[in-house]
């Protein structure tokens, strides 16, 4: 009823190609994003904690992913990698200049993920698909083994592991152990937030065309004046970027430290991947959806379960998690290929349509 | 250095031949059992165009199965009979299992693009994950090695003035997965169902048009990928034991499978030997240089460098595209 685009006139070209022509999706939006901010104030610190910052930094790294996987068309396995380029670039070079704003590093350190990325994105102009992902699983286990063989990376430290140091904005500590879960919270959805605009402006433009035209046919792209390697390097650059600055606020805003090197691990590559096809290739809200769903489902059987009243161990809800993603992932897919994006666009659809439809 | 790189290994190399040697056949232990895996893969993707993420889990799920139907039936029928029960039975779960992934996944998704097919795997992965988790427990189980009548120990040969181990079980396992890859060769090439299955490798729509069942050979083609899987499983289940962390080594199915060609069961098995005796011998003689455990990269690099020269693998097909 109250989906309706009735009387909306677009009198400009530009009005016509807004990102949400729609009114109420215009208003849905900025609800959600106020609702979003305004949460910590209804919700208790382990909420904030082990729910919302984990699907944020998933989110982002998912958007990272999607525009290489879902826009560009060229399938990665290496997110984990490139996310833990951005963590210990970010690690490194808060160490080295303590003065300068943790903020600026975090933004930072993309680059260098970014650098990493181009690298390993090199072979891409020659193979793709399959053999693509096996090109980049080898950034995955050098970069993995780099982490641990080269102790510079974490300052000789005996165990291995690197500690984020306190870092404060106006005089509040973002990051480290002082660091609040709801301002770490606030600051990495003000991330990414600002990440997810950039990107889908990116999408929209001249960039994100050339990286669609070379997913449907490269041949054909390269026929029409769209430089292959220009692009697709782009692209991993990019896509890099984003898991480099997911890396670096997973291991400043979430982690805090620790186990670095085993978080950015193969499995982690693979989430993300998940996350993307579940969700939806080649649309921002599926990277939302899919590391929703994702990372969700885990955390409801192993709380919701037990809090419901359903009695269920830690070692018996592992396996029915497994069980349980094994089987959303297969019904999912089966329903609906294109992921739960499409889905929501479809009922989107139907909404508008409601209740006549034709 | 540059020494040290280039010259050094090779001085050790002709020092110590019978270290070389060692290294030589611990390699090509690993590549045999690198090639096992990647055969399974190349199996599906032929017929199916799947790219079976889950052949790594199969492998684990076998074992498992086979160990614990052997824990339950032994003390009733004794070990002898039980081990060879619980592998019929395993066969036999193998085939449940394949007509399941058919009926269940595969039919449904038909027609989809590879990535989704992909992700489906990834789905059976999970759920067969949890499923065996769940059944037979997280804890690593010990192969019935002996029960399976499989020789055990090390048989050590005085050759070029030292001493080399080789472990008879590794014999064994060459020598199995040689009779294997026969066997398959002989099956493709003389058989009814063997013509059907190159038929529909060929082309989809063309093996549909003379009359062959694609559900059929799908679920052929699973079974068999799900027997290879078994062998795989009782083979590295026996050199160390049976556990979930096999999947993860299962990764390095995929650098073989690119040496080899996605669509070529003699380039799984050659692959599969490079592989294993590359990586073996660049961790043995180039990897102090770097600090040791190049084992775990070194084979994806092999792959990448070789990727940049013939993309198409060592027997693949010629990848041709059309606008």
């Amino acid at each position: 009823m109250l989906y309706r685009e009735a009387g909306q006139f677009k009198t400009t070209y530009e009005a016509d190609m807004a990102v949400f022509p729609i009114r109420q999706d215009r208003i849905g939006l900025g609800l959600i994003i106020l609702a979003a901010f305004l949460l910590p104030l209804f919700s208790s610190d382990f909420f904030i904690g082990t729910v919302m910052v984990p699907f944020l930094v998933f989110s982002l790294a998912a958007i990272g992913l999607n525009l290489l996987t879902g826009y560009t068309g060229l399938l990665s396995l290496g997110t984990g990698a490139f996310m833990g380029v951005g963590a210990y670039a970010c690690y490194k070079l808060t160490i080295a200049f303590p003065e300068v704003n943790v903020l600026i590093w975090i933004v930072a350190s993309g680059f260098f993920s970014a650098a990493v990325g181009v690298l390993f994105g090199l072979p891409s102009l020659r193979i793709k698909g399959f053999y693509l992902a096996v090109a980049t699983l080898a950034a995955q286990f050098v970069l993995e083994w780099c982490v641990v063989r080269i102790p510079w990376l974490y300052n000789y430290s005996s165990s291995g592991s690197i500690d984020v140091p306190t870092r404060t904005l106006f005089d509040i500590a973002i990051t480290g152990p002082q660091a609040t879960p709801t301002t770490r919270y606030l600051v990495l959805l003000s991330i990414v937030v600002i990440f997810t605009w950039i990107a889908s402006n990116i999408v929209r433009g001249r960039i994100g065309r050339m990286w669609m035209a070379i997913r449907d046919m490269d041949i054909a792209a390269e026929l029409m004046g769209i430089r292959p390697l220009q692009t697709k390097l782009l692209a991993f650059a990019v896509s890099s970027f984003y898991c480099g600055v997911a890396g670096a606020v997973m291991m400043f805003l979430w982690y805090g430290g620790g186990e670095a090197k085993d978080a950015f691990n193969i499995n982690l590559s693979f989430n993300i991947l998940f996350m993307i096809i579940i969700g939806g290739l080649g649309a921002l809200l599926g990277a939302f959806l899919g590391a929703g769903l994702l990372h969700l489902v885990p955390i409801f059987l192993k709380f919701g379960l037990p809090a419901l009243g359903v009695p269920i161990g830690g070692e018996t809800a592992e396996h029915w998690t497994h069980i349980i993603i094994g089987m959303l992932i297969i019904f999912f897919l089966i329903v609906e290929p294109h992921g739960l994006a499409r889905l929501w666009s479809i009922t989107k659809q139907k909404l508008r349509m409601w209740p006549f439809p034709y | 250095m540059l020494y040290n790189i280039f010259i050094d290994p090779f001085v050790q190399m002709a020092q110590m031949p019978d270290l070389l040697v060692q290294t030589l056949w611990e390699g090509l232990v690993a590549g045999v059992l690198y090639a096992l895996i990647a055969l399974g893969f190349v199996l599906i993707f032929k017929a199916s165009g799947v790219f079976n993420f889950a052949q790594g889990i199969m492998v684990v799920f076998a074992g498992l199965t086979l160990v614990g139907l052997y824990e339950k039936l032994s003390p009733s029928t004794g070990q002898g009979l039980g081990a060879f029960l619980a592998l019929v039975l395993t066969i036999g779960v193998m085939f449940v299992l394949a007509w399941t992934i058919e009926r269940v996944v595969l039919r449904p998704l038909v027609n989809q693009p590879d990535i989704i097919l992909f992700m489906a795997t990834f789905g059976i992965t999970f759920f067969l994950i949890g499923f065996g988790e769940s059944i037979f427990g997280g804890s690593p189980k010990k192969m019935i090695t002996e029960q399976l009548l499989l020789p055990t120990g090390a048989i050590d040969l005085n050759i070029l003035g030292g001493r080399v181990i080789i472990q008879k079980l590794d014999i064994a396992a060459a020598v199995i997965a040689g009779l294997m890859v026969a066997g398959l060769a002989l099956f493709f090439q003389y058989t009814r169902i063997g013509r059907a299955l190159r038929a529909v490798a060929d082309s989809h729509k063309a093996a549909l048009s003379v009359g062959i069942s694609l559900n059929q050979i799908w679920v052929i083609v699973w079974f068999t990928a799900g027997i290879v899987a078994l062998v795989t499983g009782i083979m590295w289940g026996a050199r160390s034991d049976v556990s979930f962390g096999l999947s993860v080594i299962a990764l390095k199915a995929l650098p073989v499978l690119i040496l080899g060609g996605f669509t070529s069961v003699p380039g799984a098995i050659v692959g599969g030997l490079i592989i294993g005796i590359g990586e073996k011998m660049g961790e043995f003689y180039w990897g102090p240089l770097v600090g040791g455990g190049i084992e775990s990269w070194l084979a994806y690099i092999i792959a990448l460098a070789f990727l940049l020269f013939r993309p198409q693998g060592l027997f693949g097909d010629k990848i041709i595209e059309r606008i």
